[in-house]
């Protein structure tokens, strides 16, 4: 084991957060703003992912398939917020995980009616290939690209948030539902924007993933599991929340799936290490989340008081 | 005719339904119908242990695959051993149903209490998600975990048998299958009826005036998380000799989602609505599956629909909203 | 003087720099009817929850004839003798009144374990649970569910479930909201009584009321009281007049 791959461990860790980051904000977004639990959220993902890959196949040109992502994940998150959403913000969470359930079964077996039931692949842009010399560690371009966008959006959403109109309608949102109301601001057009937002983020964190992993039906939900554990930790309804949360999740799992089979073997058989740090490895984050809700059971910074 | 009597009525009617075809398919020698009777069946176990806690107890548990789970894998892993004669931590295994249906029912209660006791500091969305993660350790743990097969399950070689039954017919096993669901029914009638039953449903209610009167909502609710856990144990036991293999899937947490929509498809916190939403599922699963293979598609749409605008579910459309007068 | 049955000493709670509720101390005595009044945002709902105990103090003490209290939840002290009802009626909504009763006789027993024997065939608590009713004239309204009573059917059923935890002293919440005169008149005879069974603290808006009914009278201005007293004696009292009926007039 030595220091680069550490490092690279690290970095990959920093990487897979910042894509969770581009998930949770939008899930937290909603959640924050209209009160509502998006388990289809992670539908979004998918739908970015597979436009993505469907455009940049038929034109060989990534950047037009992940702008294609982007504008169809919002397009349908747009567009089912109107038809189904809406009617969920007065219900209850039991309501609200029932028909955002079967909004994923609906949306995924759609993907699979349109794509077929075979993986997609799409290929890391061309000036983003091979690896970079970061000190020490030899990275990967593409994803050292991915930490580049995941912050760059990160910035872009703080100066949305905290500058413009529409993020103070958003804050006023996420304070006083009435209030924003009574100030003369259309609830249902800002609820769909912020949806749609929160759908445009999500496209795009599935379109980018889906350079380094296959885009198929169900790659979704792994990360909106994750996604939540994120929103969970980080406090509902904060970005700065997600931030952190997403940041501790990535680089807390990727670590622990690589450090801790390596520390058992220190005092352990290997073979039977491997196994014993693997399960625990991959318990590690749901352990997190659930001792922080244990102990600060509205997360690490709550978003209303 | 009255909402109550009409309950009563289609309740009788499911439960004749469910015994009298799989009746028909034994005389017809069916024995696929036989056994997706048996597999309605233990779907409706599991469906009226989650319908304790979220259908009395507001409960939403996003994590009830992880008693379906454990009752599996202790199902497996003692047939495992009873096979290959060999123990586990000083026990040798067992290849009888009723010591292993104890055994599932105890270690689901066992983790159904301190899931519960951490979870059910926090609320609402937090406790869905608690209760989730909870889920996804357990998932992940057997999906690492090489001992038991890992993510390619374990399978059970010879059915655990039952005490003057052949196990390996599925007339037999459905007959037990469907006597232990009318036990867990009379169970859950029995809970709902009684002071218990009175405390915990005020509770789901009005948690504030429970606790004004002296009822203390963290014990009432803690036990019947415990009590529900235990009866979806039982039927991840039973399942798991139904397709005689276990797998990580028991506890994906579609396999949770799936739970709350059999209670929703049914109707919350009816008596029989575990058994008309697993009859439901299954139906849906055997018809459409076989006309198209988008099913799931269907079943999306049907579910949201029942979300929208049938929120008491089949029993609550056929018998009017839940009497507790 | 006799001992009191609740009796509040030095209770402060601070939410941020707001004193909420600041060394308030008062006792109730058996057999009377102490007032709590005070303008809008006083802290008389924060120093109630504090005797419910639904919030925790920072600092003072809660006993319950002379046993101290302060560290128990809600329903440890409903348990103890503490019976609350509610400035908005909170009931259990899909129950029947008699089953609302019912249930705080059960909880009274302390016998909310018990899995076997069904409720509706416990004739020794629906006899009670009817017995509550018809003291507070619900009697012909018990199988109605909560939800479907009037408004104030559901502020008599409130009192019904207090009567029926037999307890050692009332919080009564304004339990004249939006009674109207004449029902507002009935409670008044009504609770003249009950205070005979269990001292009751009153948090009541409508005056006239509370002049006629209180035996004491505590006035909560800022978190703090300013005066307590025979009702004449309040009446007569320049702070009060000045801090809070003035105010009263103004308006």
């Amino acid at each position: 084991m030595t220091l680069a791959l550490v490092l690279e461990q690290l970095l990959n860790g920093v990487q897979f957060g910042l894509m969770l980051f581009l998930m949770s904000a939008g899930l937290t977004l909603v959640f924050g703003v209209m009160g509502l639990i998006n388990l289809a959220h992670g539908s979004l993902y998918m739908i970015g992912a597979f436009l993505c890959a469907a455009i940049a196949g038929m034109t060989g040109n990534f950047w037009l398939g992940l702008m294609a992502g982007i504008a169809a994940a919002a397009a349908a998150g747009a567009l089912i917020e109107i038809v189904v959403i809406r009617r969920l913000y007065a219900r209850d969470h039991l309501d609200q995980v029932l028909a955002t359930f079967a909004l994923i079964l609906i949306l995924s077996e759609g993907v699979r009616m349109i794509f077929g039931p075979f993986p997609l692949y799409l290929n890391v842009p061309d000036i983003l290939r091979g690896t970079v010399q970061l000190g020490i560690v030899d990275y990967s371009f593409y994803r050292l690209a991915l930490i580049g966008f995941g912050l760059a959006v990160a910035v872009g959403l703080w100066l949305l948030i905290s500058k413009t109109r529409l993020g103070i309608q958003i804050r006023a949102g996420e304070s006083d539902r009435e209030m924003i109301a009574a100030l003369g601001v259309n609830i249902r057009a800002l609820y769909t924007i912020v949806f749609a937002l929160g759908a445009a983020l999500a496209g795009l964190a599935g379109a980018l993933v889906g350079a380094i992993q296959s885009v198929q039906v169900g790659m979704g939900e792994p990360v909106l599991i994750l996604a939540f554990v994120v929103i969970v930790i980080g406090g509902i309804g904060s970005i700065k929340g997600a931030m952190v949360g997403a940041l501790l999740v990535g680089v807390i799992d990727t670590m622990g799936r690589f450090l801790l089979p390596r520390i058992f073997a220190t005092f352990m058989d290997t073979s039977q290490a491997m196994g014993v740090g693997a399960a625990l490895a991959s318990m590690l984050i749901y352990l997190l989340m659930a001792l922080v809700l244990i102990f600060r059971p509205k997360g690490l910074f709550p978003a209303h008081g | 005719m009255d909402n109550l009597r009409k309950e009563w009525l289609l309740n009788a009617l499911l439960a004749l339904a469910l015994f009298a075809v799989p009746l028909w398919a034994w005389m017809a020698n069916e024995p696929f119908i036989i056994t997706l009777a048996t597999r309605i069946a233990i779907l409706a176990i599991a469906g009226v242990g989650l319908n304790i806690a979220l259908g009395l107890g507001g409960m939403v548990s996003f994590g009830h695959a992880l008693y379906l789970g454990i009752g599996g894998y202790v199902a497996g892993i003692a047939a495992h051993h009873a096979f290959s004669g060999t123990t586990v931590l000083g026990l040798p295994g067992t290849n009888q149903m009723l010591p292993i249906w104890a055994m599932a029912m105890a270690l689901s209660g066992l983790i159904a209490g301190i899931v519960g006791a951490l979870s059910l500091r926090t609320s609402g969305i937090f406790f869905i998600m608690i209760t989730l993660a909870f889920a996804q350790m357990g998932f992940f743990f057997t999906l690492s975990w090489p001992a038991y097969g890992g993510e390619d399950g374990l399978p059970i070689f010879v059915r655990n048998q039952f005490p003057g039954l052949n196990t390996a017919r599925p007339w037999e096993l459905f007959l037990i299958a469907y006597g232990v669901l009318l036990a867990s029914l009379g169970v859950f009638a029995m809970l709902r009826a009684a002071r218990f039953g009175a405390a915990l449903m005020a509770i789901r209610q009005n948690p504030d005036r429970a606790a004004a009167i002296g009822i203390s909502p963290f014990g009432v609710k803690l036990v019947a998380f415990v009590l529900s856990g235990m009866i979806t144990g039982l039927a991840g036991a039973m399942m798991a000799d139904l397709t005689r293999f276990v797998s990580p899937a028991m506890m994906a947490w579609t396999m949770s989602g799936e739970l709350i929509v059999i209670i929703i498809l049914g109707g919350v916190g009816r008596l029989f609505g575990p058994v008309a939403g697993a009859a439901i599922l299954v139906g849906f699963e055997v018809f459409f599956g076989g006309v198209s293979e988008h099913w799931k598609l269907w079943l999306g749409l049907v579910l949201l629909a029942v979300v929208l605008f049938a929120r008491g579910g089949l029993i609550g459309l056929i018998a009017g909203r839940a009497q507790n007068v | 003087m006799s001992d009191p049955v609740l009796d509040l000493r030095g209770l402060s709670k601070s939410f941020g720099a707001l004193k909420a509720t600041d060394d308030v101390s008062l006792t109730l005595q058996p057999g009377e009817i102490h007032a709590l009044i005070g303008p809008n945002g006083a802290g008389k709902s924060t120093l109630m929850g504090l005797v419910a105990g639904k919030i925790a103090p920072d600092a003072g003490h809660v006993r319950l004839d002379g046993t101290e209290i302060t560290t128990l939840s809600v329903a440890q002290r409903a348990r103890a003798g503490l019976a609350r009802s509610f400035q908005v009626s909170s009931l259990i909504p899909d129950y029947s009144a008699l089953r609302n009763v019912m249930l705080a006789l059960q909880a009274r027993q302390g016998h909310s374990y018990r899995f076997l024997r069904p409720v509706n065939r416990d004739t020794a608590l629906r006899e009670g649970a009817r017995a509550a009713l018809a003291r507070v004239g619900l009697g012909p309204r018990a199988s109605v569910e909560a939800a479907m009573l009037s408004h104030g059917e559901r502020r008599l059923l409130e009192i019904a479930v207090a009567l029926a935890m037999a307890p050692k002293c009332f919080l009564l919440d304004e339990p004249m909201a939006g009674l109207g005169s004449e029902g507002t008149a009935r409670l008044v005879t009504f609770l003249n009584a009950l205070k005979h069974e269990a001292p009751i603290l009153l948090i009541e808006h409508d005056m006239d009321a509370v002049f006629k009914l209180a035996d004491r009278i505590s006035v909560l201005v800022y978190g703090r009281i300013i005066a307590t007293g025979a009702p004449a004696d309040i009446r007569a009292n320049q702070q009060v007049r000045a801090a809070y009926l003035g105010e009263e007039a103004a308006t």
